[in-house]
């Protein structure tokens, strides 16, 4: 029994189905962008996302016009939607980083077939992250004060500051998932320039792919630097949301100050960035009828990183319940009281039955393999991370030291717009990726086959 | 019109298995000048044909620490020389709250220097190749596996090379037009 045949057999699905080959694999998955028509159903799905993105264009043009004054924040609650959208997308994104890097050095071959488009995931999210700190310094167009560079002012940024080392980790974040994701594409681009029969497509597809051409050489070099390079994207993704922790850790607010952000919000990272995989993974397959290169296999693995990432977050929960209690200090004491007992306490209790509670569910096999059933989970996981950093970044503030500074936290139109308008960019962005670029690793795919083994 | 100089002269095979075969031979056969292309990477086939200088961790490592002096030492003359400004009492040279920065700084220059190094080492972007001008080679980005020793090998003999070429069972033989 040779390593194949007994990893299914310890495993049950396989990662691909039997009977492809190495050109049924390239045909398959090149022709969903070379040779499928347009079907309706992407135009419509294309045409809402669409609108929803014009619709965060609308709501950041009039705030660029209007300022911040439009949106629900003000004393005490300075950081609201904003913040919380911005801790949610990039969140979202780590799970990408995590099938593409971490499980590529952990050998996990399974990750081939969905690796593509989770990276092209983190790149939407990340982009979707980055929006709202930008919009929200309330000089936009002063952005770029941000970032170290010389200037007539005589003015450097301060680098004992969280919020800098926030600028510093997301825009690495960002162009190291983009290298990584342009790099993976680079052979399969090659396939599509050899493959594609229209000149405009060939000039395209030949001018990303670069010349590449196969050689021994060339892929002995290319596979160093890609395991460098998911080598390097490992901490760093790890660094990304412990960076973003920093940001409430390194504070005083009672709700922030506490040391189990870091890890806790690492796990919740790829707890919903896994939710959203699958929430992507599960209509796309349908639609472009790619069960045989993500099977059951892959939903169930996708589901059993839910359940435990989910785990450690309820731990956190619990962590930050008990230190409540446990510190004797009565502005923490008071932070927990007010959760269960405040006037947000229905949002509390919301994400504990989100996060926590459903999410049981999935300790049954049968409801791992239903797509459906892990459709909606992942959807209500989504809403519970969503919630979470309401909680944290909100209900913290509503309620700190001073009781003559407290005070409620109303969203406006314009919050609620650019919140949806993210994601309806996130969306039209995914919908163009799924239709001009190999939505599945190909070269990675035909590495998965039997026939793909040298025998002795 | 005056015949164009070949380039080299290319087999195709079916499978990763005859290719890493016959480029191991060709190899031992003492062609210096050959290469291999497949369409996804074969373990050992760059060892097959006696590749092995891999310079690509090196130049990630001068990468990384280029970009972890440069994150440190910009953060330390900003926050310590030039624009010396007192936050809560905490030194100016504050190397703990400088880890973050340096940190992101010594990935972002490391995996700049992986991807640049790589594409610069393979000699990429290279638009055009004659290994191309072969209509057969189309297969090398799906399912073909094919074998080429260069004219300018210094055994290659344009009758020879063929003939140890055809005695590797390929599928077929082209020559490659430069």
């Amino acid at each position: 029994m040779d390593d194949r045949t007994e990893q299914l057999a310890k495993n049950g699905a396989p990662v691909i189905e039997p009977g492809h080959t190495f050109a049924t694999v390239t045909d398959k998955i090149s022709s969903i962008v070379l040779t499928r028509p347009t079907s309706n159903g992407w135009y419509v799905g294309f045409g809402i996302a669409f609108l929803l993105a014009m619709t965060l264009l609308f709501a950041v043009g009039y705030l660029f016009a209007r300022g911040i004054g439009i949106w629900g924040v003000n004393v005490p609650i300075g950081w609201g939607f904003a913040i919380v959208n911005f801790v949610w997308w990039i969140g979202i994104g780590h799970a990408g980083t995590l099938i593409s890097a971490i499980l590529l050095l952990l050998r996990q071959s399974w990750r081939n077939s969905i690796n593509r488009f989770a990276e092209a995931m983190t790149l939407f999210a990340v982009a979707c992250a980055g929006i709202f700190p930008l919009i929200h310094v309330g000089r936009p167009w002063l952005a770029y004060w941000l970032f170290p560079y010389p200037n007539s002012m005589g003015v450097w940024p301060q680098f004992r500051s969280p919020l800098i080392w926030d600028v510093f980790a997301v825009s690495t974040y960002a162009t190291i998932s983009l290298l990584f994701w342009f790099i993976g594409l680079v052979p399969d681009l090659a396939t599509l320039r050899d493959r594609s029969t229209n000149r405009v497509a060939q000039m395209i597809y030949g001018i990303l792919a670069m010349g590449w051409r196969g050689s021994a050489r060339h892929w002995h070099r290319y596979e160093t630097a890609y395991l460098l390079l998911a080598g390097l994207a490992t901490p760093l993704v790890l660094s990304v949301h412990t960076v973003v922790s920093f940001d409430f850790a390194i504070g005083i607010v009672p709700g922030w100050h506490t040391t189990i952000f870091p890890p806790y919000f690492v796990a919740g990272a790829i707890y919903s960035g896994f939710a959203m995989v699958l929430m992507l993974a599960i209509p796309i397959r349908k639609v472009y009828g790619l069960e045989d290169f993500i099977t059951e296999r892959h939903l169930q693995n996708s589901a059993k990183v839910m359940l435990a990432t989910g785990l450690i977050v309820a731990y956190g929960y619990v962590i930050e319940a008990f230190m409540g209690w446990y510190s004797g200090n009565r502005y923490d004491a008071f932070t927990l009281w007010n959760r269960l007992h405040g006037p947000y306490k229905w949002d509390y209790f919301a994400l504990l039955i989100c996060n926590i509670v459903i999410p049981q569910v999935l300790w049954i096999r049968k409801l791992r393999t239903k797509p459906i059933a892990l459709f909606f989970i992942s959807g209500v996981v989504l809403v519970g991370m969503w919630l979470e950093r309401f909680i944290i970044v909100v209900v913290s503030l509503h309620r700190d030291f001073l009781t003559s500074s407290w005070g409620m936290y109303y969203p406006t139109r314009w919050d609620w717009m650019t919140y949806i308008g993210t994601i309806g960019l996130f969306l039209a962005a995914m919908f163009l990726f799924v239709r001009i670029l190999p939505m599945i690793s190909i070269f990675e795919m035909r590495t998965l086959l039997p026939e793909a083994e040298v025998k002795e | 019109m005056k015949p164009t100089p070949l380039y080299g002269m290319m087999a195709e095979f079916d499978t990763p298995t005859d290719l890493v075969a016959a480029a191991e031979r060709a190899h031992h056969a003492g062609y210096q000048k050959i290469d291999a292309y497949s369409p996804f990477p074969i373990e050992g086939l760059a060892e097959a044909i006696g590749f092995q200088k891999n310079r690509v961790p090196l130049v990630t490592l001068i990468g990384g620490i280029v970009g972890g002096l440069t994150g440190y030492l910009m953060q330390y003359w900003i926050s310590a020389s030039s624009y010396p400004v007192n936050v809560g009492g905490k030194p100016y040279h504050s190397w703990p709250a400088f880890i973050p920065v340096t940190f992101e700084l010594t990935i972002l220059f490391a995996g700049i220097s992986a991807v640049l190094g790589m594409l610069a080492l393979n000699g990429l972007p290279m638009p055009y190749h004659p290994v191309f001008n072969v209509p057969r080679f189309a297969f090398a980005s799906k399912d073909r596996f094919f074998l080429i020793v260069f004219s300018s090998d210094p055994q290659y003999n344009s009758k020879a090379t063929r003939d140890f070429l055809e005695r590797l069972n390929p599928r077929s033989i082209s020559e490659v037009p430069s």
